[in-house]
């Protein structure tokens, strides 16, 4: 059995879905059940939306990468972009009332809500890693 | 085939937007921008999105739900949902955006609403 992938995708809006596809698809081979596929769906799309946009800024010079690994625990993913990095605690809660009309800011509360464990590191080498497991 | 497939009805002055597909970042998110925006140009503002063949919807198109409810807002008009599946009632939710939306399962009761 596959027991780990690694892709390297271009900065763009498109790769969001390819790496959705790509976690599906090692997911059924791995044999996940369907609820763990749609959470990490879900925290792909998120987290390499974040990644694409806000930590490489669409800058098509700069890659995500992207780690799935089918582990003990279950299904692991490790993110990685190329920015500045920042804060997640300085990010606002979307829930509470004056930002409940706000466009943006929903991504990493369905990453948390999907998701068992979502820890967020700084690269010795500059970007932000976001590492996320999902219980089998 | 695009993301997001919009189809338009009338209903007296209430607008229903069948849509089908994903409501994602990019495609799916603009198309639902475009269509809100345009309604609103030709003066319509009583909406009913019908969200029952919409099968994905991701934290953009959440952000795209809450964008179209307040610039329909703005211009004195109403946005309602119709027929949430499992997977949005349980994102609105999440995001406590149930509180902000009027949501219905039958069309007629959504149709009622509006008068």
């Amino acid at each position: 059995m596959q027991q780990e992938k690694i892709l390297k995708l271009p900065s763009q809006i498109e790769s969001v879905e390819k790496a959705a596809q790509e976690a599906e698809s090692f997911a059924r081979t791995a044999g996940f059940a369907d609820d763990v596929i749609f959470a990490v769906d879900m925290a792909v799309r998120e987290s390499v939306a974040n990644a694409v946009k806000h930590g490489n800024k669409l800058d098509e010079t700069k890659n995500v990468e992207i780690t799935f690994r089918n582990v003990g625990a279950g299904f692991e993913i490790d993110i990685r972009d190329f920015g500045a990095g920042f804060a997640v605690e300085e990010i606002p809660d979307p829930t509470n009332p004056e930002n409940l009309l706000k466009a943006s800011g929903r991504g990493i509360l369905f990453m948390r809500s999907f998701m068992d464990e979502v820890e967020w590191t700084n690269h010795a080498d500059g970007g932000t890693i976001v590492k996320m497991l999902k219980k089998r | 085939m695009a993301e997001l497939n919009i189809t338009e009805r009338q209903a007296g002055d209430v607008t229903i937007l069948d849509m089908n597909g994903k409501v994602t970042i990019g495609e799916g998110s603009i198309a639902l921008r475009n269509a809100i925006r345009r309604l609103l140009g030709e003066g319509k503002s009583k909406i009913l999105l019908n969200l029952g063949n919409v099968g994905y919807v991701d934290s953009s198109g959440i952000g795209e739900l809450v964008s179209s409810f307040t610039a329909v807002n703005k211009e004195g008009g109403t946005l309602k949902l119709l027929n949430l599946t499992q997977k949005i009632q349980d994102l609105l939710a999440i995001t406590k955006l149930l509180t902000v939306f009027d949501v219905f399962e039958k069309e007629d009761e959504a149709l009622s609403s509006f008068e």
